[in-house]
């Protein structure tokens, strides 16, 4: 373990362009500091061009009416987000809220792998999960707007979607905090017998706190059913990952647990799915968890109050080049699945459940004041 | 009834528990196998096996978390903290995630768990392991906050606080784990939470006291009673939140004097909280200022005589009774 471990993050340090000077890192974080990182946009176009040949692969193994429904989640989450920054401008929306613009392609790809009994938690990010999940953008939007038609009646917003009937376990807030509360979900499933497996996901900034590997130790030690999916969007708030983190590469953190793990590009939804269904397998096979790394980008600011003036222009319009939602079109196209027509009606159908659910959540009343002091205690 | 201590009465509530829901399981460092590090566990493991009573890595924030999140998923899991000192690095899991739950979910997810284990001091071991944090935990909406004094409390509290459906952080005493008391043998003996006892009926002066410091009200009233025949009523709360204030203000408005004996640091303690409320439904029958007797405002020593100097004792109750009774 101690040589690969070693030997990983020599390769590290090496692709890097960097030594293993402290010295030279620091100076080397100082100077690309708000810069693109070439690095990563090269190595993620060259893990997408391997990918490419079995992301068509996987299109044509996988049913025609499944992959219009993944690429309708997809825009309808697009569109979605796109509304809300606009009536949070317009001070419809308060708090914080964080968009998932950029990285549809992982809530659609590991979420819609499963089975409805399965279970999902998140972190605050978490619209697009929430109505992957089944959760309507209705009841999403008029949360958001804090009206008492939302799916948690307006008192979580933005951070806290939650649907026991949906099996969804929320957002939340803490970063880190749902990994535990996801690998307890997987120690329940594994106590009752059932064959459900817990989806959880949290960003990368999250694998720094100490939860992740109090969680990942225990997944490991009792075999739990639980699929950790780290959704590297290579920025915490305005951090870095390489301004944060020792070490590049997430998914060989699950070795130190000899854990079950997997790197995934996470602007292929194809890839999404088929490394989640390959985590799926063995979750309810052998009960053993997996830890995906599945590295995407923020194309918005960490939330709605972001400057973003940790990086450039020029790195988003590059990792916009690689939008998850047109490769996965160019893709349905060339496999002569889904044509144009098809994508002009899947835009209308998600335009029009968008204007719903602004219209839902406008009409819905504000809570009855006597909620202020219902379900503090059951 | 039996007799039995503390740490029996204790361990027939779990065993009982654990008969009687399937869902109830026992989570924590050294329960099982070690039979837990202050025995309240002993021999579940052996009688149940694994799947009931689960021996934990030492990841405080971890197995609170798995017991949030198995809670969430329907269980009962009741999480044994070696001691509550260990519990602040889990306190992310029961302050953002236990107590806020069923809110933030709009009455959806239930959380019925309870946090189980020694608090307060102990027999020097200093600053780290001797901290009384009901105060703490019990400003967080959410929350239940259960502390026994008695072997038949105990029993009976922690039963209920593993039927109830809300989280339940239950402080124990390890001073106090041996302490003899009669039982009622029946299975389904319960105590409500948020019913307080009085312990000791008087006119005089009211005490309100909790865990350790009950013992300690009680040989206070009784030298009270033997040195000066002052009459004086004890009163334990048994639950800190919810607080049944009735019977604290009931007892001040007869008695017309109140001494609050607790083992956490004097700032912003629950006995504060106590006074201010006795002030606010019993302002005009006090006939003396509310006395406050706690543990002094320094980090635990280790020093046995340090030690005995800060923490409350039978001594500092009966003078803080004199003061409030101008003796």
């Amino acid at each position: 373990m101690a040589k690969t471990a070693t030997s990983q993050k020599t390769e590290t340090a090496a692709k890097n362009g960097s030594g293993t000077s402290p010295k030279k890192m620091a100076a080397k974080a100082e100077s690309t500091n708000g810069k693109t990182d070439l690095h990563i946009v090269e190595l993620a176009k060259s893990e997408y061009q391997k990918r490419r040949k079995s992301q068509l692969e996987s299109i044509k193994k996988t049913d025609k009416k499944l992959l219009r429904a993944m690429l309708y989640q997809m825009v309808l989450g697009r569109r979605f987000e796109e509304k809300c920054a606009e009536v949070y401008r317009m001070g419809k929306i308060g708090g914080f809220c964080h968009l998932y613009i950029g990285q549809e392609a992982i809530a659609v790809g590991s979420m819609m792998a499963l089975k409805p009994t399965d279970m999902v938690i998140t972190s605050y990010r978490d619209h697009v999960q929430a109505m992957v999940k089944g959760i309507s953008p209705e009841s999403v939007m008029a949360e958001l707007y804090g009206k008492e038609g939302g799916c948690v009646k307006g008192k979580g917003g933005s951070m806290h979607m939650f649907s026991k009937e949906l099996e969804f376990y929320g957002g939340h807030g803490i970063v880190g905090g749902q990994i535990g509360v996801g690998t307890g979900m997987a120690y329940a499933a594994k106590y009752k017998g059932t064959d459900q497996v817990t989806l959880c996901f949290f960003g990368e900034a999250a694998v720094n706190q100490g939860i992740f590997h109090e969680s990942l130790n225990m997944a490991q030690l009792w075999k739990l059913p639980c699929i950790y999916i780290c959704e590297n969007n290579q920025y915490g708030m305005g951090t870095s990952q390489e301004r944060a983190m020792s070490t590049r590469n997430i998914a060989k953190k699950a070795e130190a647990f000899e854990m079950a793990n997997e790197f995934v590009d996470g602007m292929d939804v194809m890839a999404v799915r088929d490394a989640t269904l390959r985590a799926i397998e063995r979750a309810r096979k052998d009960g053993s968890p997996t830890l995906l790394e599945v590295r995407a980008y923020r194309f918005m600011g960490h939330s709605m109050s972001d400057p973003g003036n940790y990086r450039t222009r020029d790195e988003i319009k590059k990792y916009q080049e690689r939008d998850p939602i047109v490769l996965f079109k160019d893709s349905l196209k060339e496999s002569k699945v889904l044509g144009d027509k098809d994508f002009e009606k899947i835009e209308q159908e998600a335009a029009e459940a968008v204007e719903k659910a602004v219209k839902f959540a406008d009409e819905s009343p504000y809570p009855a004041e006597s909620e202020l002091m219902t379900d503090v205690y059951a | 009834m039996t007799v039995l201590t503390i740490r029996d009465a204790l361990n027939q509530a779990l065993r009982e528990e654990i008969i009687r829901d399937e869902n109830v399981f026992v989570m924590g460092e050294e329960v099982a196998e070690y039979d837990g590090a202050y025995k309240v566990t002993r021999g579940l493991w052996k009688e149940f096996g694994d799947k009931r009573v689960v021996d934990t890595p030492i990841t405080e924030l971890g197995f609170a978390a798995v017991g949030v999140g198995a809670a969430m998923a329907g269980l009962r899991p009741v999480i044994e903290f070696m001691t509550w000192n260990f519990s602040i690095l889990a306190a992310d899991q029961i302050i953002n995630h236990a107590a806020k739950m069923l809110y933030m979910s709009g009455g959806q997810f239930k959380v019925p768990i309870v946090f189980r284990g020694p608090n307060g001091s102990a027999y020097q071991v200093s600053s780290q392991h001797s901290q009384a944090l009901e105060a703490f935990y019990a400003n967080f909406p959410g929350l239940k906050v259960v502390m026994p004094s008695t072997a038949a409390d105990a029993k009976g509290l922690l039963k209920s606080s593993i039927r109830d459906d809300n989280p339940v952080l239950f402080l124990e005493q390890e001073r106090m784990y041996g302490l003899k008391g009669e039982v009622p043998e029946d299975d389904d003996f319960t105590i409500p939470l948020g019913v307080a006892d009085i312990k000791r009926e008087g006119t005089d002066c009211t005490i309100v006291a909790r865990s350790m410091t009950v013992p300690l009200a009680m040989q206070a009233a009784e030298k009270m009673k033997e040195e000066f025949d002052v009459s004086v009523e004890v009163i334990d709360p048994r639950t800190i939140k919810p607080l049944d204030v009735d019977t604290i203000v009931n007892s001040v408005k007869k008695t017309n004097r109140l001494v609050i004996a607790e083992e956490s640091h004097y700032f912003a303690s629950v006995g504060a909280e106590i006074s201010h409320t006795v002030m606010e439904h019993a302002f005009d029958y006090l006939d003396a200022p509310v006395k406050r007797i706690s543990t002094a405002e320094a980090p635990n020593p280790y020093a046995k005589n340090l030690e005995a100097l800060a923490l409350p004792d039978v001594d500092k109750i009966v003078a803080a009774v004199k003061e409030v009774c101008y003796l």
